[in-house]
């Protein structure tokens, strides 16, 4: 079976009774027991399941009941999205056992379009970092380079695509954690608007930045994915039913007469000038096409990253005080008492990346700190609101990077978290405005890596960045990793 | 000798909602059953579960606000409240911080004839915990949370009360508007009204309020009484011996009459409350004020008045018929079947307290119906029984209930009137009690009170009273 | 600003986090160059401006009181450390 097929392809062969479902996901298990020693995208791989579930699906296309396009498909989800009965650790030592009772609304919504769960995917430990590397069970490893990280936090996700590991699969995005990978991975992620999906059974980090996404080979499948897990969920109270929803009518190539903003701040220092090239050339791509360019001042850039660490680390703070060895996941071995117990489980099960921004949250929610450095950063945060809501008032779109640099090498940021942080700075503010960002291959650097295009929407206007991102996507045909057209050759 | 002092107080009450699912999740609050059946991931802190506000408890809270003359926030919020515990299962509580849903109200008590408002300061909508019993064949704790996300409402008073007795006035108070409004049945022996009490004392004439100390685990209206006293003094003899209070969290036990502070080094009482951002605000429309508004039941006060004007009732009557609102509803239930107001207050002021008082009853604990109480009323008023059976009779209506007319039927008791039976009786009596004829012939009027008694009994009470005097005093 | 041992004790307490001598060295490294950098947000004039936690305006989004959930009890022990009698067993909270 030819791996290189893309979500919405293969279910096209799945309907016309090409390819059997038990065939494509006994395809991509292959393919992950040949590559997983590799890229280690994957945490569980649920081969059994996948097998008796595709035989189960396979009926239900068979006799009509399932005619969606990812009917049959397999995908895997991040490791911070709850499915019954499926180890879910959020690559965290201290949920090492946790195997959640419920499934996550958006996953709930993706099996009822018969999808294949084939297993959950390698992350930052509690989606906390850009390179994967802060995970429990190993660093994922980018399939265009092993000595390189495949960005992150969603880099498990990001790399089992590109890899062929699996077609398609979900991510989240706090600052940047489907964008980035996707970047560094040359695959295609959309981060939607806060709320377009519910994040019943997400893990949360940062509660008002997360929100789940899909990563994929192309726009097509993003848009495709998009369309099922969206809407309003009883559960989640900060989900809601927007119109626009009709994500794939907005797979069109023609961006005649779209107005496209280009911000001055996304191209100035620390910008490496390789991705600036292939960036302002995807521009001028879509220029030919007929989009209008035009260079501005967003503003509050550099306040975005001091802004989204206040915030996402208070939350998180209190967000992981529940994982105390009460209820679930691990309990240390030996303590005194409750508060040794607490304090010991905590410390074990924790990785060094969660203490810091679990105490940095901490601190800045702790009495007398609250006003200077939370509601300071929720200030910002309007200000950077209103900033996006000024630039959409003239423009459809917004383009720029999705980060400074292509993949960096593992190991090279861990040690200065702050300058891990200034890898977010083109992604961040998206999420601290609530709005949504896609991120698609626009090239690649001298050293063959592939470079991210970031183009960005308003508030529940997908469409617009889909079909701008679709329009592009007609120029550049997708690129396999040679590492994947290599693997996928001996193993057919 | 000691300085005169004045104690300053005020309360936080905790209220239990009668809601019939949970704050943010559709599990029962049903109380009992056995640990952890009333749970889900929601209310057991599940990583990835999400609350979603149930809108009763919304309507509850602003029906209390509004009857204790609060100010509605149109915009109000819920905050999270950060500490670890283990009946607490995210180990935060979602509570309300910045923008309480009511603000600035009071209300009005009365002790010894005075008159006095005592101010709200805020009412704000929270989540109960779980519930920890100590296990004590492994010396461990285990956590049921049955409880844990049941509705609360807390009730912070300004430090408006100077005694006891206010406290008292204040709670009962609140308990019989919350009653009144069917928010909660505020039963304080089953929690679902608790008080923690905030005491300082100062100087008669201090305009500085001292430092105060908060009360936590008072069960019952005594022990609350008692807490204060024993916590007036303790403070007392601190400020005489030259010591100072120390600002701090008490605990009571009422079995042993004294507190003691609940200091730990791992409590830094630093809660770090902000926004949960799980939850949007509610923004409550002048409308859905005044449908609330337009929905508030007749209050105590009102009723009191409404019962001694209508119905004729002394002042005395009427409050405590008012006092609860189950005694009241008793009341205008039976009324409601026709039955005489006056004999109705009788029976609820006089045999129902009674029982209520030897079975150590609260009102809300009466279980009898309206329909029965009537009918009872009913069997009284035609003389198909006498006041002895029918204070019998009352006696099984309110422990089982039962339906009066059969009870009576099925049991004989209605009262004899056939003079026939009644002679024969009397004449046996007059036969069998020869000292007691003599003594009445004598002079002695009190004898005939004997031998009345006596055929009462020969016909188990059955006879009608009037008539075997009658007869007696005939054949004598 | 300067990051105290106390401050990180403080800290460790509120956040239920016990630090190693070597860890706790780090931790205020972390946490002094972290706030020094996030400091840069005082730069920025937010006189006036309402603090945002949501970026769009839904509200009132309510359940009605209906029961919807039964005995789950089984499920939500499963992954628990320690039970016993259907509750979670934890060290002892009573003195």
């Amino acid at each position: 079976m030819d791996l290189s097929l893309t979500a919405v392809e293969l279910g096209k062969k799945i309907k016309n009774k090409e390819i059997s479902v038990v065939e494509a996901v006994t395809a991509y298990l292959d393919s992950m027991d040949a590559k997983e020693k590799d890229i280690n995208a994957f945490i569980t791989i649920d081969r059994e399941g996948a097998l008796k579930r595709a035989e189960k699906v396979q009926k239900l296309i068979d006799e009509g009941t399932l005619t969606g396009p990812l009917a049959g498909v397999p995908v895997a989800i991040k490791d911070n999205m709850c499915v019954d009965g499926m180890l879910t650790t959020c690559s965290s030592k201290i949920l090492g056992n946790f195997k959640p009772t419920y499934t996550a609304t958006a996953v709930e919504k993706l099996e009822a379009a018969g999808a294949i769960i084939v297993g959950k995917t390698n992350m930052d430990e509690f989606a906390m970092g850009s390179t994967t590397e802060t995970s429990y069970y190993g660093a994922t490893k980018n399939p265009w380079d092993l000595s390189r990280v495949p960005g992150g936090s969603s880099g498990g996700s990001a790399a089992a695509v590109s890899a062929e590991e699996v077609p398609y699969a979900l991510g989240s995005d706090t600052g940047g954690s489907i964008r980035q990978p996707a970047g560094f991975c040359g695959v295609t992620g959309i981060k939607p608007t806060y709320g377009r999906v519910s994040r019943y059974g997400l893990i949360a980090y940062g509660s008002s930045l997360d929100q789940i996404g899909p990563l994929a080979k192309d726009v097509t499948d993003c848009a495709t994915v998009l369309e099922v897990i969206c809407g309003k969920d009883d559960k989640d109270s900060t989900s809601v039913e927007e119109l626009g929803a009709d994500f794939t009518s907005a797979l069109v190539d023609d961006v005649k007469g779209m107005k496209i903003g280009i911000p001055k701040d996304y191209f100035g220092e620390g910008l490496d000038p390789e991705v600036k090239e292939a960036v302002m050339t995807a521009a001028k791509t879509l220029e030919a096409k007929g989009a209008i360019l035009e260079e501005f001042d967003l503003s509050l850039v550099e306040y975005a990253i001091p802004a989204y660490y206040i915030i996402a680390s208070a939350e998180a703070s209190s967000n992981l005080e529940r994982f105390d060895g009460v209820k679930y996941g691990y309990r240390t071995e030996q303590f005194r008492d409750l508060h040794n117990m607490y304090k010991k489980t905590r410390s074990e099960g924790f990785g060094a990346e969660v203490k810091r921004r679990i105490m940095l949250g901490s601190f800045v929610l702790s009495s007398g700190y609250y006003d200077a450095y939370y509601m300071k950063a929720l200030r910002t945060k309007a200000m950077i609101k209103k900033a996006f809501d000024r630039a959409f008032e003239k423009y459809d779109v917004i383009l720029g990077p999705v980060a400074p640099t292509t993949a960096l090498k593992l190991g090279e940021s861990l040690n200065d978290p702050i300058k891990m942080y200034l890898g977010d700075i083109y992604t961040v503010s998206v999420n601290l405005a609530g709005i949504p960002g896609i991120s698609l291959p626009c090239g690649y650097d001298s050293k063959g890596l592939p470079i991210g295009l970031q183009l960005l929407g308003k508030h529940f206007d997908e469409k617009s960045i889909i079909r701008a991102a679709f329009s592009f996507e007609q120029t550049r045909p997708y690129k396999r990793p040679e590492y994947a057209v290599e693997r996928g050759q001996k193993h057919a | 000798m000691h300085k005169a002092y004045e104690t300053v107080i005020g309360l936080e009450v905790h209220v239990e909602l009668a809601t019939k699912t949970k704050i943010f999740c559709g599990c029962s609050t049903e109380f009992g059953g056995a640990p952890n059946t009333h749970t889900c991931p929601v209310c057991t802190g599940m990583p990835g579960s999400l609350p979603v506000l149930n809108k009763d408890v919304v309507n509850k809270a602003i029906a209390v606000g509004l009857a204790t003359n609060c100010t509605i926030t149109q915009n109000c919020k819920f905050d999270r409240k950060n500490y670890f515990y283990p009946d607490n299962p995210q180990n935060y509580q979602i509570s309300q911080l910045y923008y309480p849903i009511c603000r600035d109200g009071k209300v009005e008590i009365e002790v010894n004839g005075e008159k006095k408002w005592i101010g709200i300061h805020e009412i704000h909508m929270e989540e109960d915990a779980g519930k920890l019993v100590h296990d004590a064949c492994t010396d461990g704790s285990l956590v049921d949370y049955n409880r844990s996300g049941v509705p609360l409402i807390e009730i912070v008073s300004e430090p408006d009360m100077r005694s006891a007795e206010e406290v008292m006035a204040y709670l009962d108070k609140l308990r019989t508007t919350i009653q009144y409004l069917g928010a909660s049945d505020c039963k304080l022996n089953e929690g679902s009204m608790r008080a923690d009490v905030n005491l300082s004392v100062r100087e008669i004439g201090a305009m500085e309020y001292g430092t105060r100390t908060e009360m936590k685990n008072l069960n019952s209206f005594k022990a609350i009484a008692r807490a204060i006293e024993n916590e007036r003094e303790r403070q007392i003899a601190l400020l005489e011996s030259g010591q100072e209070v120390v600002q701090e969290t008490r605990r009571w036990d009422d079995t042993k009459e004294y507190s003691y502070a609940m200091r730990s080094k791992e409590d830094a009482q630093d809660y770090r409350y902000f926004p949960d951002p799980d939850l949007v605000p509610i923004i409550i429309s002048d409308e859905w004020l005044e449908d609330i508004r337009a929905k508030q039941p007749e209050f105590r006060e009102e009723k009191k008045a409404r019962y001694q004007k209508d119905f004729g009732l002394p002042e005395y009557d009427a409050d405590i018929l008012t006092g609860t609102k189950k005694l009241a509803d008793i009341f205008e239930e039976t009324i409601a079947l026709d039955a005489n107001p006056k004999k109705v207050s009788n029976w609820l002021m006089v045999e129902t307290m009674r029982l209520l008082k030897e079975n150590e009853m609260e009102p809300e604990d009466i279980r009898f119906s309206a329909k029965n109480l009537a009918k009872l009323i009913q069997l009284t008023d035609s003389q198909a029984i006498n006041s002895t059976v029918a204070k019998e009779v009352f006696e099984k209506i309110f422990a089982e209930d039962i339906d009066p007319d059969k009870y009576v039927e099925e049991k004989g008791l209605k009262t004899v009137n056939d003079e026939g039976a009644l002679r024969a009786t009397v004449e046996q009596v007059i036969a069998e009690n020869p000292q007691s004829v003599e003594d009445y012939r004598n002079g002695k009027e009190k004898a005939i009170g004997f031998l009345v008694g006596q055929t009462m009994k020969a016909m188990k009470g059955k006879a009608n009273p009037g008539m075997v005097n009658q007869i007696l005093k005939e054949l004598l | 600003m300067q990051i105290t041992d106390e401050t990180i004790d403080y800290v460790g307490i509120l956040a239920k986090l016990e630090l190693s001598d070597e860890e706790k060295e780090q931790a205020k490294k972390d946490m002094s160059s972290m706030l020094e950098y996030v400091g840069k947000l005082n730069e920025l004039d937010t006189e006036g401006v309402e603090p945002m936690s949501h970026t769009f305006s839904v509200h009132n989004v309510f359940r009605e009181d209906v029961v919807t959930n039964g005995d789950d009890r089984e499920n939500m022990l499963k992954n628990a450390p320690e039970q016993k009698d259907g509750a979670y067993k934890v060290p002892k909270t009573f003195n």
